[in-house]
Protein backbone atom coordinates (compact mmCIF):
# COMPACT_ATOMS: atom_id res chain seq x y z
CA UNK A 1 0.00 0.00 0.00
CA UNK A 2 2.67 2.48 1.08
CA UNK A 3 4.82 1.34 -1.81
CA UNK A 4 1.91 1.97 -4.15
CA UNK A 5 1.41 5.47 -2.81
CA UNK A 6 5.13 6.12 -3.16
CA UNK A 7 5.17 4.79 -6.69
CA UNK A 8 2.11 6.83 -7.62
CA UNK A 9 3.83 10.02 -6.46
CA UNK A 10 7.25 9.04 -7.83
CA UNK A 11 5.64 8.31 -11.19
CA UNK A 12 4.43 11.86 -11.44
CA UNK A 13 7.12 13.99 -9.84
CA UNK A 14 10.18 11.72 -9.70
CA UNK A 15 11.01 12.18 -6.04
CA UNK A 16 13.62 9.44 -5.78
CA UNK A 17 16.55 11.65 -6.81
CA UNK A 18 15.42 14.37 -4.40
CA UNK A 19 15.27 11.85 -1.61
CA UNK A 20 18.71 10.52 -2.63
CA UNK A 21 20.19 14.00 -2.50
CA UNK A 22 18.85 14.65 0.96
CA UNK A 23 19.36 11.38 2.77
CA UNK A 24 21.65 9.09 0.82
CA UNK A 25 25.23 10.14 1.40
CA UNK A 26 28.38 8.54 2.66
CA UNK A 27 29.45 8.97 6.27
CA UNK A 28 33.26 8.88 6.32
CA UNK A 29 34.85 6.36 8.64
CA UNK A 30 36.55 8.99 10.81
CA UNK A 31 33.23 10.54 11.85
CA UNK A 32 31.49 7.25 12.55
CA UNK A 33 31.52 6.30 16.25
CA UNK A 34 31.05 2.65 15.24
CA UNK A 35 34.60 2.71 13.86
CA UNK A 36 36.31 5.03 16.31
CA UNK A 37 34.42 5.65 19.49
CA UNK A 38 36.11 9.03 19.91
CA UNK A 39 34.20 10.14 16.83
CA UNK A 40 31.22 10.76 19.13
CA UNK A 41 32.37 14.38 19.19
CA UNK A 42 30.95 14.65 15.67
CA UNK A 43 27.49 14.05 17.10
CA UNK A 44 27.17 17.33 18.94
CA UNK A 45 25.98 19.33 15.96
CA UNK A 46 23.31 16.77 15.18
CA UNK A 47 22.34 16.59 18.83
CA UNK A 48 21.98 20.37 18.92
CA UNK A 49 19.62 20.16 15.97
CA UNK A 50 17.74 17.30 17.61
CA UNK A 51 17.14 19.34 20.75
CA UNK A 52 16.15 22.35 18.64
CA UNK A 53 13.48 20.17 17.02
CA UNK A 54 12.27 19.20 20.50
CA UNK A 55 12.12 22.88 21.42
CA UNK A 56 10.06 23.71 18.36
CA UNK A 57 7.60 20.88 18.93
CA UNK A 58 7.19 21.43 22.67
CA UNK A 59 6.93 25.20 22.12
CA UNK A 60 4.18 24.75 19.55
CA UNK A 61 2.13 22.85 22.07
CA UNK A 62 2.82 25.30 24.89
CA UNK A 63 1.26 28.12 22.86
CA UNK A 64 -2.04 26.23 22.98
CA UNK A 65 -2.33 27.36 26.60
CA UNK A 66 0.00 30.32 27.00
CA UNK A 67 -1.20 33.94 26.62
CA UNK A 68 1.31 36.80 26.33
CA UNK A 69 -0.66 39.19 28.52
CA UNK A 70 0.57 40.51 31.85
CA UNK A 71 -2.73 39.78 33.60
CA UNK A 72 -2.90 36.19 32.43
CA UNK A 73 0.56 35.00 31.43
CA UNK A 74 1.57 33.67 34.81
CA UNK A 75 -1.90 32.24 35.40
CA UNK A 76 -1.85 30.42 32.09
CA UNK A 77 1.53 28.87 32.85
CA UNK A 78 0.34 27.93 36.33
CA UNK A 79 -2.78 26.41 34.87
CA UNK A 80 -0.94 24.26 32.37
CA UNK A 81 1.57 23.23 35.01
CA UNK A 82 -1.07 22.13 37.49
CA UNK A 83 -4.27 21.32 35.62
CA UNK A 84 -3.37 20.08 32.15
CA UNK A 85 -2.39 16.42 31.83
CA UNK A 86 1.24 16.00 30.70
CA UNK A 87 1.69 19.75 30.19
CA UNK A 88 4.22 19.73 33.02
CA UNK A 89 6.27 17.30 30.97
CA UNK A 90 6.03 19.37 27.81
CA UNK A 91 6.97 22.56 29.63
CA UNK A 92 9.74 20.65 31.36
CA UNK A 93 11.10 19.59 27.98
CA UNK A 94 11.01 23.19 26.78
CA UNK A 95 12.52 24.55 29.99
CA UNK A 96 15.40 22.10 30.31
CA UNK A 97 15.84 21.76 26.58
CA UNK A 98 16.63 25.46 26.40
CA UNK A 99 19.72 24.85 28.52
CA UNK A 100 20.61 21.63 26.75
CA UNK A 101 20.60 23.41 23.38
CA UNK A 102 23.15 25.90 24.64
CA UNK A 103 25.33 23.17 26.14
CA UNK A 104 25.26 21.08 22.96
CA UNK A 105 25.91 24.16 20.87
CA UNK A 106 28.97 24.97 22.96
CA UNK A 107 30.29 21.40 22.72
CA UNK A 108 29.76 21.47 18.95
CA UNK A 109 31.58 24.81 18.77
CA UNK A 110 34.47 23.48 20.86
CA UNK A 111 34.81 20.43 18.61
CA UNK A 112 34.89 22.56 15.48
CA UNK A 113 37.33 24.95 17.12
CA UNK A 114 39.82 22.43 18.46
CA UNK A 115 39.76 20.33 15.30
CA UNK A 116 40.34 23.46 13.26
CA UNK A 117 37.36 22.47 11.13
CA UNK A 118 36.45 26.15 10.70
CA UNK A 119 39.50 26.77 8.50
CA UNK A 120 39.40 27.43 4.80
CA UNK A 121 37.17 26.64 2.97
CA UNK A 122 34.70 26.43 5.86
CA UNK A 123 35.01 29.95 7.31
CA UNK A 124 31.57 30.94 6.01
CA UNK A 125 29.92 28.10 7.82
CA UNK A 126 31.68 29.10 11.03
CA UNK A 127 30.24 32.60 10.66
CA UNK A 128 26.76 31.22 10.04
CA UNK A 129 27.27 29.06 13.13
CA UNK A 130 28.15 32.09 15.23
CA UNK A 131 24.94 33.77 14.05
CA UNK A 132 23.00 30.66 15.02
CA UNK A 133 24.63 30.87 18.44
CA UNK A 134 23.41 34.47 18.86
CA UNK A 135 19.90 33.54 17.71
CA UNK A 136 19.80 30.69 20.24
CA UNK A 137 20.92 33.02 23.02
CA UNK A 138 18.23 35.48 21.89
CA UNK A 139 15.64 32.73 22.08
CA UNK A 140 16.80 31.91 25.59
CA UNK A 141 16.66 35.56 26.65
CA UNK A 142 13.22 36.26 25.22
CA UNK A 143 11.77 32.96 26.40
CA UNK A 144 12.92 33.58 29.94
CA UNK A 145 10.48 36.49 30.36
CA UNK A 146 7.39 34.67 29.18
CA UNK A 147 6.35 32.94 32.46
CA UNK A 148 6.09 36.49 33.87
CA UNK A 149 7.20 35.62 37.39
CA UNK A 150 9.64 37.58 39.53
CA UNK A 151 12.71 35.81 38.24
CA UNK A 152 11.64 36.39 34.65
CA UNK A 153 10.85 40.05 35.26
CA UNK A 154 14.09 40.96 36.96
CA UNK A 155 16.25 38.88 34.63
CA UNK A 156 14.75 40.86 31.76
CA UNK A 157 15.29 44.09 33.66
CA UNK A 158 18.98 43.24 33.94
CA UNK A 159 19.18 42.08 30.33
CA UNK A 160 17.64 45.31 29.09
CA UNK A 161 20.06 47.35 31.17
CA UNK A 162 22.91 45.42 29.57
CA UNK A 163 21.50 46.28 26.14
CA UNK A 164 21.34 49.91 27.26
CA UNK A 165 25.12 49.93 27.72
CA UNK A 166 25.71 49.65 23.98
CA UNK A 167 27.42 52.88 22.86
CA UNK A 168 25.25 55.49 21.10
CA UNK A 169 22.26 53.27 20.25
CA UNK A 170 21.88 51.67 23.69
CA UNK A 171 18.80 53.57 24.81
CA UNK A 172 17.02 53.18 21.49
CA UNK A 173 17.91 49.49 21.49
CA UNK A 174 16.45 49.05 24.96
CA UNK A 175 13.24 50.83 23.96
CA UNK A 176 13.03 48.79 20.79
CA UNK A 177 13.32 45.56 22.79
CA UNK A 178 11.09 46.57 25.70
CA UNK A 179 8.46 48.54 23.77
CA UNK A 180 8.74 51.36 26.31
CA UNK A 181 11.56 53.60 27.46
CA UNK A 182 11.16 52.91 31.17
CA UNK A 183 8.52 50.26 31.79
CA UNK A 184 9.02 46.52 31.57
CA UNK A 185 5.39 45.66 31.12
CA UNK A 186 2.54 44.76 28.82
CA UNK A 187 4.31 45.86 25.66
CA UNK A 188 7.54 44.15 26.66
CA UNK A 189 5.78 40.83 27.11
CA UNK A 190 4.01 40.92 23.74
CA UNK A 191 7.23 41.97 22.02
CA UNK A 192 9.29 39.25 23.62
CA UNK A 193 6.60 36.73 22.75
CA UNK A 194 6.58 37.80 19.11
CA UNK A 195 10.37 37.74 18.94
CA UNK A 196 10.55 34.38 20.70
CA UNK A 197 7.87 32.64 18.69
CA UNK A 198 8.10 34.19 15.21
CA UNK A 199 11.10 36.39 14.48
CA UNK A 200 13.96 34.38 15.95
CA UNK A 201 12.66 30.96 14.88
CA UNK A 202 12.30 32.37 11.35
CA UNK A 203 15.90 33.56 11.43
CA UNK A 204 16.97 30.26 12.96
CA UNK A 205 15.38 28.18 10.19
CA UNK A 206 17.03 30.27 7.49
CA UNK A 207 20.44 30.05 9.15
CA UNK A 208 20.12 26.31 9.81
CA UNK A 209 19.23 25.76 6.16
CA UNK A 210 22.36 27.62 5.08
CA UNK A 211 24.42 25.75 7.69
CA UNK A 212 23.30 22.34 6.42
CA UNK A 213 23.48 23.20 2.73
CA UNK A 214 27.05 24.36 3.22
CA UNK A 215 27.94 21.12 4.99
CA UNK A 216 26.53 19.07 2.13
CA UNK A 217 28.30 21.22 -0.39
CA UNK A 218 31.70 21.17 1.30
CA UNK A 219 31.55 17.79 2.99
CA UNK A 220 32.78 16.99 6.48
CA UNK A 221 36.33 18.09 7.20
CA UNK A 222 38.94 15.35 6.97
CA UNK A 223 40.46 13.37 9.86
CA UNK A 224 43.02 15.07 12.08
CA UNK B 1 18.88 49.24 -36.63
CA UNK B 2 22.31 50.30 -35.45
CA UNK B 3 23.42 48.21 -32.54
CA UNK B 4 26.28 50.49 -31.60
CA UNK B 5 23.98 53.24 -30.39
CA UNK B 6 22.11 50.94 -28.09
CA UNK B 7 24.03 51.22 -24.80
CA UNK B 8 21.45 49.20 -22.95
CA UNK B 9 20.25 45.84 -24.08
CA UNK B 10 16.69 44.61 -23.99
CA UNK B 11 17.71 42.08 -21.36
CA UNK B 12 19.38 44.70 -19.18
CA UNK B 13 16.41 47.00 -19.47
CA UNK B 14 14.07 44.25 -18.33
CA UNK B 15 16.42 43.37 -15.49
CA UNK B 16 16.54 46.93 -14.25
CA UNK B 17 12.79 47.37 -14.57
CA UNK B 18 11.96 44.18 -12.76
CA UNK B 19 14.49 44.88 -10.01
CA UNK B 20 13.08 48.37 -9.60
CA UNK B 21 9.49 47.20 -9.49
CA UNK B 22 10.43 44.40 -7.13
CA UNK B 23 12.25 46.85 -4.90
CA UNK B 24 9.23 49.13 -4.75
CA UNK B 25 6.97 46.21 -3.93
CA UNK B 26 9.30 44.98 -1.19
CA UNK B 27 9.60 48.48 0.25
CA UNK B 28 5.84 48.99 0.10
CA UNK B 29 5.35 45.71 1.87
CA UNK B 30 7.95 46.36 4.55
CA UNK B 31 7.52 50.04 5.36
CA UNK B 32 4.46 49.70 7.58
CA UNK B 33 5.60 46.65 9.57
CA UNK B 34 9.01 48.22 10.21
CA UNK B 35 7.52 51.55 11.23
CA UNK B 36 5.17 49.68 13.52
CA UNK B 37 8.01 47.78 15.15
CA UNK B 38 10.12 50.86 15.86
CA UNK B 39 7.22 53.02 17.00
CA UNK B 40 8.17 52.93 20.71
CA UNK B 41 11.60 54.35 19.87
CA UNK B 42 10.19 57.24 17.84
CA UNK B 43 7.30 58.07 20.15
CA UNK B 44 8.12 61.29 21.94
CA UNK B 45 8.43 60.83 25.66
CA UNK B 46 5.37 62.30 27.32
CA UNK B 47 7.69 64.52 29.31
CA UNK B 48 7.87 64.70 33.07
CA UNK B 49 4.45 64.58 34.55
CA UNK B 50 4.81 66.00 38.02
CA UNK B 51 2.84 64.38 40.81
CA UNK B 52 1.80 65.79 44.15
CA UNK B 53 3.57 63.71 46.76
CA UNK B 54 1.47 65.06 49.61
CA UNK B 55 4.22 66.89 51.42
CA UNK B 56 4.16 70.57 52.23
CA UNK B 57 7.36 72.32 51.26
CA UNK B 58 7.45 74.02 54.63
CA UNK B 59 7.69 70.62 56.29
CA UNK B 60 10.91 69.75 54.50
CA UNK B 61 13.86 70.02 56.85
CA UNK B 62 17.54 69.28 56.62
CA UNK B 63 16.69 65.81 57.89
CA UNK B 64 15.87 63.47 54.98
CA UNK B 65 12.35 62.14 55.23
CA UNK B 66 10.69 59.41 53.25
CA UNK B 67 7.71 60.23 51.06
CA UNK B 68 5.51 57.67 49.33
CA UNK B 69 3.01 58.47 46.62
CA UNK B 70 1.39 56.82 43.62
CA UNK B 71 1.51 57.76 39.97
CA UNK B 72 -0.80 56.65 37.18
CA UNK B 73 1.38 54.65 34.85
CA UNK B 74 0.28 54.12 31.28
CA UNK B 75 1.90 51.13 29.63
CA UNK B 76 0.39 51.01 26.16
CA UNK B 77 -3.15 49.74 26.74
CA UNK B 78 -2.50 48.93 30.38
CA UNK B 79 -3.02 51.59 33.02
CA UNK B 80 -2.05 51.05 36.61
CA UNK B 81 -1.09 52.85 39.77
CA UNK B 82 2.53 52.53 40.73
CA UNK B 83 4.00 53.24 44.13
CA UNK B 84 6.94 55.61 44.27
CA UNK B 85 9.27 56.54 47.07
CA UNK B 86 11.74 59.36 47.59
CA UNK B 87 14.02 60.68 50.32
CA UNK B 88 13.49 64.45 50.55
CA UNK B 89 15.56 67.02 52.42
CA UNK B 90 16.82 70.56 52.26
CA UNK B 91 20.53 70.81 51.48
CA UNK B 92 23.04 73.34 52.80
CA UNK B 93 22.16 75.79 50.00
CA UNK B 94 18.51 75.63 51.14
CA UNK B 95 17.53 73.73 47.98
CA UNK B 96 15.06 70.87 48.10
CA UNK B 97 16.55 67.59 46.94
CA UNK B 98 14.60 64.35 46.41
CA UNK B 99 16.63 61.18 46.01
CA UNK B 100 15.46 58.00 44.39
CA UNK B 101 15.84 55.21 46.95
CA UNK B 102 17.12 52.76 44.35
CA UNK B 103 20.68 51.74 45.16
CA UNK B 104 23.06 52.30 42.25
CA UNK B 105 24.76 49.00 42.97
CA UNK B 106 22.10 46.37 42.30
CA UNK B 107 18.83 48.22 42.74
CA UNK B 108 17.76 47.53 46.32
CA UNK B 109 16.08 50.22 48.43
CA UNK B 110 18.31 52.44 50.55
CA UNK B 111 17.18 54.01 53.82
CA UNK B 112 18.38 57.11 55.60
CA UNK B 113 20.29 55.96 58.67
CA UNK B 114 19.22 52.44 57.80
CA UNK B 115 22.05 51.06 59.90
CA UNK B 116 22.93 52.21 63.41
CA UNK B 117 26.63 51.84 62.65
CA UNK B 118 26.46 54.49 59.94
CA UNK B 119 24.64 57.58 61.21
CA UNK B 120 24.05 60.48 58.82
CA UNK B 121 24.30 58.17 55.81
CA UNK B 122 22.00 56.28 53.45
CA UNK B 123 22.40 52.56 53.87
CA UNK B 124 21.57 49.71 51.53
CA UNK B 125 20.99 46.41 53.38
CA UNK B 126 21.84 44.16 50.45
CA UNK B 127 25.59 44.67 50.22
CA UNK B 128 26.22 47.43 52.77
CA UNK B 129 26.25 50.17 50.15
CA UNK B 130 26.38 53.64 51.69
CA UNK B 131 25.79 57.22 50.54
CA UNK B 132 26.53 60.53 52.20
CA UNK B 133 23.71 62.90 53.00
CA UNK B 134 24.21 64.66 49.64
CA UNK B 135 23.58 61.38 47.84
CA UNK B 136 27.18 60.76 46.85
CA UNK B 137 28.30 57.18 47.25
CA UNK B 138 30.81 56.45 50.01
CA UNK B 139 34.05 55.35 48.35
CA UNK B 140 34.93 51.76 49.06
CA UNK B 141 31.31 50.61 49.30
CA UNK B 142 29.65 48.72 46.42
CA UNK B 143 27.77 51.53 44.63
CA UNK B 144 29.80 53.37 42.01
CA UNK B 145 27.47 56.33 41.40
CA UNK B 146 25.50 58.79 43.52
CA UNK B 147 21.78 58.27 44.09
CA UNK B 148 19.53 59.46 41.26
CA UNK B 149 17.43 62.56 41.93
CA UNK B 150 13.81 63.37 41.11
CA UNK B 151 13.00 66.48 39.17
CA UNK B 152 11.02 68.59 41.57
CA UNK B 153 8.99 71.75 41.75
CA UNK B 154 6.79 73.60 44.18
CA UNK B 155 3.13 74.33 43.49
CA UNK B 156 0.91 76.04 46.03
CA UNK B 157 3.29 75.15 48.81
CA UNK B 158 3.21 71.45 47.98
CA UNK B 159 6.10 69.35 46.68
CA UNK B 160 5.69 67.87 43.21
CA UNK B 161 8.11 65.25 41.93
CA UNK B 162 8.67 64.19 38.32
CA UNK B 163 11.16 62.12 36.39
CA UNK B 164 14.27 60.48 37.79
CA UNK B 165 17.56 61.70 36.43
CA UNK B 166 21.21 61.10 37.30
CA UNK B 167 22.83 63.03 40.11
CA UNK B 168 24.64 66.09 38.77
CA UNK B 169 27.60 66.06 41.12
CA UNK B 170 28.70 62.73 39.70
Amino acid sequence: MLQKIYDWIDDRIDITPIWRDIADHEVPEHVNPAHHFSAFVYCFGGLTFFVVVIQILSGMFLTMYYVPDIENAWQSVYYLQTEVAHAQIVRGMHHWGASVVVVMLLLHTLRVFFQGAYKKPRELNWMVGVLIFFVILGLGFTGYLLPWDNKAYFATQVGLEIAEQVPFIGEALKTLLAGDATIVGAQTLTRFFAIHVFFLPGALFALLAIHFILIRRQGISGPL
Amino acid sequence: MSDEKRDISRRQFLNYTLTGVGGFMAAGLLISPVRMAIDPVLKSGEGGDFANVGLEVSEITSDPQRVDWTVDQVDGWYESEVNQTAWVYRNDDDEIVAFSPVCKHLGCFVSWEGNDDYPEEYFCPCHNGRYYKNGVNVPGTPPLQPLDVYEQEERDGMLFLGNIRPHEEA
